[in-house]
């Protein structure tokens, strides 16, 4: 094959143009690339360096919960793994199921302001959903939780004595789930409507009702990125402070399986916000390296999800 | 052409600028009046910044002195960061602040630091006076009469319902439910925590065992985040009880119990915060420019009430730059005055500080110089 060279000035120097633009915009790119991972690396040194005195600091500091830090951290980890599991368990099933409304079932007119709405909620304040789950949807639910309570009390989750405010870890889930589905609810949404056509008509056309060809078509290929939607809305739902702090009445780190007493365990973040400013200023570094924790068991988490998706992926292909 | 009417509109606006730029230094230099009148009654036309903070109690009542301060002063430029005690008197001895807030008096430790950072003794005077109410929810009773030992027995967990016989022998006549007791405390570390363990602990007899302490002692009952979520968490649920700054219970139809003082029972008012530090003694073994109260829980005078948030305010005796001296010197003094505990009383609903306490904070605040 013959390769024409450029032999005019013009040519010559557009082609210098192009190179030059491609050379600016590949720069950027890997600058902002770059910067991330900076700013990551440095949020992990700052903890890392303010929070090393905080894995063996005084005793008193541990206290009356757990004599060391292992089992301070341990179950400030259960409370955030809990409170994290109710609202996921709540809200992967609605998301899901509103995306797929949204992308297969809905009519188009009825579609596009549904997702307006839907997205509008993640522009709401955590502090407004903290405020209103403590004044409104923790007393709503009191009589519900009651109930629980009543009937369902020899269940481990709704034994003991029932809470008189209903703010419990059960509601803190709830408003959590609520926080999670904008999020997980529009990637689950752009990850179905882009199922190629193909696939779908192809399942249609072997005779398969519209479920099972969500089921064989439009699963399967969207499943990463389905798990990529639940991972940002759980990375939300570990890591959401302001809310948690307002509705949960915590009794500080602890491990327990019910979840509507006034006794609840604290979750890391609500921890930190509440201890941070106090009288004594020694707390801060164990504070701060149970956010080194949080922050290490957030990225592990994703970590051994993409690591399962890759594998079952493999298997596939 | 165009060059030239370019530059000469340049020109125009650099004379502009410049001009105005030394008119404003010259009327600035103008107001340099530092007469620091030490008989309280305040200083005018100070300059300079200063920053502070610490207590998150005293955030009202620092914006309602600063903005009475800055009356008289414009252009000094003071700031209060509402850090926590903790923090507050942490960054003032590391220099950040040039004063703090605090809701516990300074430590043997922390003076000796301050001390190094001031090149002397730091000096720690009384501000800020703010009754605690402990407020509970029960349908149709609005007020009830309760000692410190039946308030430590239901905080400590060993009373569970309302209709338990140490309450209803102390309230005569009252119908009173056999709702379970939900008591509510702070989940964050706070000043109002420390004054009421402290009251429970002195005054309790016994049935409250633990010393005071900013943290929430116990891990049993509700907890919630600041004064307006305890106060939530009350008017949330029935049969609670829990402890809160009186600015933010009152008025909002929670029922407030009157503490047992002597053999009547008191109900929180300003006047009975301030005469309960009044009848509080000065703590032994600190400098003299640092005041530090023991306060008195045991009172049986009845026009006391035991329940109270005493703060204090800490700052240098002396500062490398005077007009850091000067403005402390008479915000401190503004503080301390009529005219600033009038104006924390009506913005804050703080109680005013006795006179002679007042007198004797003054004395101690005009030894800051530079």
């Amino acid at each position: 094959m013959t390769t024409h060279e450029p032999t005019t000035d013009a040519s010559l120097s557009s082609a210098r143009r192009s190179d030059r633009g491609d050379r600016i915009f590949s720069g950027l790119a890997r600058a902002a690339g770059l910067t991330i991972l900076v700013s990551l690396a440095a949020v992990f040194v700052f903890l890392l360096l303010q929070g090393l005195d905080g894995f063996h600091a005084d005793r008193q500091y541990y206290e009356p919960s757990a004599s060391g830090f292992l089992g301070y951290v341990l179950k400030l980890l259960f409370g955030t793994a809990l409170a994290a599991v109710i609202a996921m368990v709540i809200a992967v099933p609605f998301a899901v199921g509103v995306a797929l409304f949204l992308s297969h079932y809905a009519p188009r007119r009825l579609a596009t302001p549904i997702a307006y709405v839907i997205d509008l909620l993640a522009a709401v304040p955590s502090v407004v959903f903290g405020l209103w789950g403590a004044r409104t949807l923790a007393g709503l639910s009191q009589p519900f939780q009651a109930w629980l309570n009543h009937h369902l009390g020899w269940l481990p989750f709704f034994s003991g004595e029932v809470s008189a405010t209903g703010r419990t870890i059960l509601v803190a889930g709830v408003v959590l789930a609520i926080m999670v589905l904008p999020i997980t609810t529009a990637i689950c949404r752009e990850v179905f409507a882009r199922t190629p056509r193909l696939n779908e008509e192809a399942a249609l056309a072997l005779g398969a009702t519209r479920w099972e060809t969500i089921r064989y078509a439009v699963f399967p290929h969207a499943r990463s990125g389905m798990i990529a939607g639940m991972m940002l809305g759980l990375g939300r739902a570990l890591g959401e402070t302001m809310a948690v702090t307002m509705v949960l009445s915590a009794g500080g780190p602890l491990m327990t399986w019910q979840i509507i007493t006034s006794n609840n365990p604290a979750t890391i973040a609500s921890n930190i916000a509440a201890r941070f400013n106090g009288e004594d200023v020694g707390i801060q570094s164990v504070l701060l390296a149970t956010g080194l924790i949080l922050f290490v068991f957030t990225f592990a988490v994703n970590f051994l999800a993409r690591w399962a998706i890759a594998r079952g992926e493999r298997k596939f292909a | 052409m165009k060059s030239t009417s370019i530059s000469r509109g340049r020109r125009a606006a650099a004379a502009g600028t410049l001009a105005l730029a030394l008119v404003g230094s010259l009327a600035a230099c103008g107001n340099n009046d530092t007469s620091g009148s030490g008989s309280g009654n305040g200083s005018t036309g100070l300059s300079g910044t200063v920053a502070g903070g610490g207590s998150s109690a005293q955030e009202t009542a620092q914006e309602a002195w600063r903005a009475g301060f800055g009356q008289a002063n414009p252009d000094a430029k003071i700031s209060y960061d509402a850090v926590g005690s903790g923090t507050g008197r942490e960054n003032f001895i590391s220099g950040s602040y040039k004063y703090a807030g605090t809701d516990s008096a300074m430590t043997s430790d922390e003076l000796a630091s301050a001390a190094k950072t001031c090149g002397g003794d730091p000096i720690q005077v009384p501000v800020f006076i703010s009754p605690v109410d402990v407020a509970f929810n029960l349908p149709g009773v609005k007020t009830l009469n309760l000692d410190a030992a039946t308030i430590g027995s239901i905080f400590a967990g060993d009373i569970t319902t309302w209709n338990d016989s140490a309450i209803a022998q102390q309230n005569p006549g009252v119908k009173l439910p056999s709702t379970k007791i939900s008591p509510v405390h702070r989940s964050d570390s706070s000043g109002t925590t420390d004054n009421f363990t402290d009251y429970l602990y002195q005054a309790s007899n016994g049935s409250w065992k633990t010393e005071h302490s900013s943290d929430w002692p116990t891990t049993k009952g509700e907890s919630a985040e600041g004064t307006s979520g305890v106060v939530g968490a009350i008017q949330g649920g029935e049969g609670t009880i829990g402890y809160a700054d009186d600015s933010a219970v009152k008025d909002t139809g929670l029922g407030i119990v009157s503490l047992k003082v002597g053999s009547d029972y008191v109900a929180p008012s300003a006047e009975g915060a301030s005469a309960g530090l009044a009848a509080s003694e000065l703590a032994t073994g600190t400098p003299d420019t640092v005041m530090q109260y023991n306060i008195n829980r045991t009172t049986t005078d009845p026009s006391t009430y035991p329940l109270f948030l005493a703060s204090y305010e800490v700052a240098c005796q002396s500062y490398d730059d005077k007009a850091t001296a000067d403005i402390v010197k008479g915000f401190l003094t503004y503080m301390i005055s009529d005219a600033g505990q009038k104006a924390a009383a009506a913005n804050a609903f703080s109680a005013v500080l006795p006179a002679d306490i007042a007198s004797k904070a003054q004395t101690i605040v005009d030894k800051i110089g530079s």
